[in-house]
C-alpha cells in the first residue's frame, strides 16, 4: 500500500524534520510520500489544514491549543502526535538596545540581562515611549517564553513594554526602522538581523525553559484518525531524520538541502548556526557556542508530554487573561497525543518515555527516568527562575507567578 | 458597507475591486502597502476585509483585530459553520474574510461568492501568463540549441531544427527539453562561455 500525506511549513530550520524525512528517503523506506505547500504566515498554514489543503502542519504549538479550545475562531480540534523540537528561537535586540544592555560579546545570565532591562524599560515608560517587542504570533512558544522572561523580571507585558505581532521576514526591517526594540523569534531570522547588522542576538529561549517545547506536527483530529498509518509512518520516518540531523557529519548536507529555493530559500551558513548550536550574536563577531539552543531528537525529545500542552494552556491563561478551568486544562493536554507516538515506535528499541505527563523544569542534573523501551536520561530541564509546573496543580502554578 | 481589500499585488487587487463595484451600498478600498496597514485600516473602519492567503501580513492583522482598542466594533474572520463549503471555496480561491461582528451572513455569502469567482479569474489568467512565458522561454532555448547545432556540424536552421524534433521524438521528449539538455551539456563543455550557469547550492 502506499502512503501520502500533504504537509504546510513556514520556511523555518524547525521545518527540518519532516522535509529531511522526505529528502534522504527515510520516509519512502516507510512507503509514504510527501509532498509540502510552503506559506509565509501561521494564519494560512492553519487554514490549509482546517479545509485539507494539507493533511498535517508544522505549527507553532500554542495555536494548536488556541484552535481547539475556540480561541479567535469556531473551536475545531487539533491533534499533536509528535514535538518538532525543542526551543531553537532568540531575543533579538537592536542596536541602541543593545549597546545599553552591554550584549554582543556573550550569552548573558537571563535575570542578569532582566534586571539591566528592567531599569531601561522603566526609563522608557516615563519618557512616555514604552520599549515595543516583536513576535512572531500571539499563539506562539516565542511569545509565551519572551513574557515568562519580562515578568520574572519583574517587567510586566502590556503594561512596562509593549508586545506586537510581526511576521518573521520584516523583523530585520522593523529593527532598523525602530518599529520594535526587540524581537523573539525562530532561526534563522535572528541570524538575518545579526547579519544585516540591525540587531544583537540576546538571550536565547533555551536559557529561559532548558528544555521549553517548540513546534509541533498538527493534524486535524479526524484526519489523524482517518490517516492513522500515515501519520505513524511519518512519525517513524521522523525520527530517522531526527537521528540524521543530531550528527555532525551531516550538518552541512542538511543545511544545504533546507537552503534550497523550495524550502527555506536562505542561506545555508546561517541555518548551520542553528544546527550547530553556533549563533554569531553580532555581525562580524566569532560564533559562541550554547549548547542545546536547538534541541533535537535525544531524550525523546520528540516525545509529546500532556504536561508541555498543560504549561502552554497555563500561560494561554495568564496572557489571555481567562478563567482557569479543569476542562480546558484535559482539552488543551489531549491535543497532544502521546498514544499514537508510542503506538508508531513501539518494538522498534526507539527511547518511550514510561509516564505521558511530567513535573516540567523539576531536574536540574541529567536523571534516568522509567521507560516503556529503551533507557532514558532527562537532562536538566529547569526555568531560568526556578519554579517548575507540576501539571496536576496548574491553579495553584498560576497563582505563584508574578 | 466598507470593503477593504488588502493585496499586494496592485492587478489582483483592482481585478477584485472591478468586480466587487456591482455591489450596490459598498464602499470599496484597496490597500497594497504593506507599511502602516494597521493604521490604514484604523482610519477606514472597514466592515469587511478581504486578504489573500499568501499575505505576510494576515498573522499582524489577525493579532490586531484580536487586541486593538483602535477598532470600534469588533473584526472576526468570516467563519460562517452552516456554510463550510463557501468558506472552504474562498480559501481553495485563496482568500480569506474578516467581518465585524453582527454583520449578517446573507449579507457577507454575495461579496464572498464574487470575491471568490475574481480571485479564481485571476489565478487564470496568472496560469495563462505563466504558460505564455514558458512557451517564449521554450522558444529561446530552442533557439540557442538551433544555433548550436548549426555553428558546430554546420547544419541549415531546418536541419538543425529537424535534428531536435527527431531526438525528441525518439526518446518521447518535447523539443524544449532536448533543446535544454543540448544548451546544457555545451555549457558544461566551457564553449558557452557562461560558464556560471551550473547550479552548484543544489546537490
Amino acid at each position: 500500500m502506499n502512503l501520502h500525506l500533504t504537509i504546510g511549513f513556514l520556511p523555518l530550520v524547525d521545518a527540518c524534520l519532516p522535509i529531511l524525512a522526505h529528502e534522504h528517503g527515510f520516509a519512502e523506506e516507510e512507503k509514504l510520500t510527501l509532498d509540502f505547500v510552503r506559506d509565509v504566515s501561521w494564519a494560512t498554514v492553519l487554514d490549509r489544514l482546517l479545509y485539507a489543503h494539507t493533511d498535517a502542519a508544522h505549527l507553532i504549538a500554542p495555536l494548536t491549543i488556541a484552535t481547539t479550545l475556540g480561541r479567535g475562531r469556531p473551536a475545531q480540534p487539533l491533534a499533536t502526535p509528535f514535538v518538532l523540537g525543542l526551543n531553537g528561537n532568540a531575543i533579538t535586540f537592536g542596536l541602541d538596545l543593545a549597546i545599553q544592555l552591554g550584549l554582543g560579546d556573550a550569552l548573558p545570565d537571563p535575570a542578569e540581562l532582566g534586571t539591566k532591562l528592567r531599569a531601561l524599560a522603566t526609563t522608557r515608560r516615563e519618557a512616555g515611549r514604552q520599549l515595543r517587542f516583536g513576535v512572531v504570533h500571539r499563539y506562539s512558544s516565542h511569545n509565551y517564553k519572551l513574557r515568562y522572561w519580562l515578568a520574572a523580571c519583574g517587567i510586566v507585558p502590556d503594561r512596562d513594554v509593549e508586545i506586537t505581532t510581526v511576521a518573521p521576514p520584516f523583523i530585520a526591517d522593523a529593527l532598523a526602522g525602530g518599529e520594535i526594540d526587540g524581537a523573539c523569534v525562530g532561526e534563522p531570522w535572528n541570524s538575518v538581523c545579526v547579519e544585516r547588522g540591525v540587531g544583537v542576538i540576546g538571550l536565547a529561549t533555551a536559557q529561559i525553559w532548558r528544555r521549553g517545547v517548540e513546534k509541533v506536527l498538527a493534524f486535524r483530529a479526524s484526519t489523524l484518525e482517518e490517516k492513522r498509518a500515515e501519520a505513524e509512518a511519518l512519525i517513524r520516518a521522523m525520527r530517522k531524520a531526527g537521528e540524521h540531523f543530531v550528527r555532525e557529519e551531516n550538518w552541512e548536507t542538511n543545511a544545504a538541502i533546507l537552503a534550497r529555493r523550495e524550502y527555506l530559500d536562505q542561506d545555508a551558513a546561517l541555518i548551520m548556526r542553528a544546527i550547530s548550536d553556533r549563533l554569531v550574536l553580532k555581525k562580524g563577531h566569532p560564533a559562541v557556542y550554547y549548547s542545546d539552543f536547538m534541541f533535537q531528537h535525544r531524550e525523546a525529545a520528540n516525545f509529546p508530554w500532556i504536561s508541555q500542552a498543560q504549561w502552554l494552556y497555563s500561560q494561554m491563561v495568564r496572557w489571555d487573561g481567562l478563567e482557569y478551568s479543569d476542562a480546558d486544562a484535559r482539552l488543551a493536554g489531549a491535543v497532544f497525543r502521546p498514544d499514537v507516538y508510542r503506538s508508531a515506535l513501539k518494538g522498534l528499541g526507539d527511547s518511550l518515555p514510561g509516564a505521558s505527563s511530567k513535573v516540567e523544569g523539576s531536574l536540574s542534573r541529567p536523571t534516568p527516568v522509567g521507560a516503556q523501551s529503551g533507557s532514558i536520561i532527562l537532562g536538566e530541564n529547569t526555568f531560568f527562575d526556578g519554579p517548575s509546573f507540576d501539571p496536576d496543580h496548574i491553579r495553584a502554578y498560576l497563582e505563584s507567578l508574578p | 458597507m466598507r470593503i477593504a481589500i488588502v493585496d499586494e499585488s496592485t492587478v489582483r487587487a483592482s481585478i477584485i475591486e472591478d468586480g466587487l463595484a456591482e455591489l450596490v451600498d459598498c464602499e470599496i478600498f484597496v490597500l497594497t502597502e504593506r507599511k502602516a496597514l494597521l493604521a490604514q485600516l484604523a482610519k477606514l473602519e472597514p466592515d469587511v476585509v478581504l486578504i489573500d492567503l499568501g499575505n505576510p501580513s494576515r498573522d499582524v492583522l489577525e493579532e490586531y483585530f484580536a487586541v486593538s482598542r483602535a477598532l470600534s466594533k469588533p473584526i472576526a474572520m468570516f467563519v460562517d459553520e452552516s456554510d463550510d463549503d463557501a468558506i472552504g471555496a474562498s480559501i481553495d480561491a485563496g482568500v480569506s474574510a474578516y467581518v465585524v461582528d453582527g454583520l449578517s451572513a446573507s449579507r457577507i455569502r454575495p461579496l464572498m461568492d464574487l470575491a471568490v469567482r475574481r480571485f479564481n479569474a485571476f489565478a487564470r489568467l496568472e496560469a495563462d501568463l505563466a504558460e505564455a512565458k514558458g512557451k517564449l522561454a521554450d522558444r529561446e532555448m530552442i533557439d540557442r540549441a538551433k544555433r548550436i547545432l548549426m555553428d558546430s556540424r554546420g547544419l541549415s536552421e531546418p536541419e538543425a531544427y529537424g535534428e531536435l524534433r527527431r531526438k525528441a521524438m525518439s526518446s518521447s521528449r518535447k523539443i524544449a527539453q532536448i533543446a535544454e539538455a543540448l544548451v546544457t551539456a555545451h555549457e558544461l563543455m566551457g564553449a558557452g562561455g557562461g560558464g556560471g550557469a551550473v547550479d552548484g547550492a543544489k546537490t
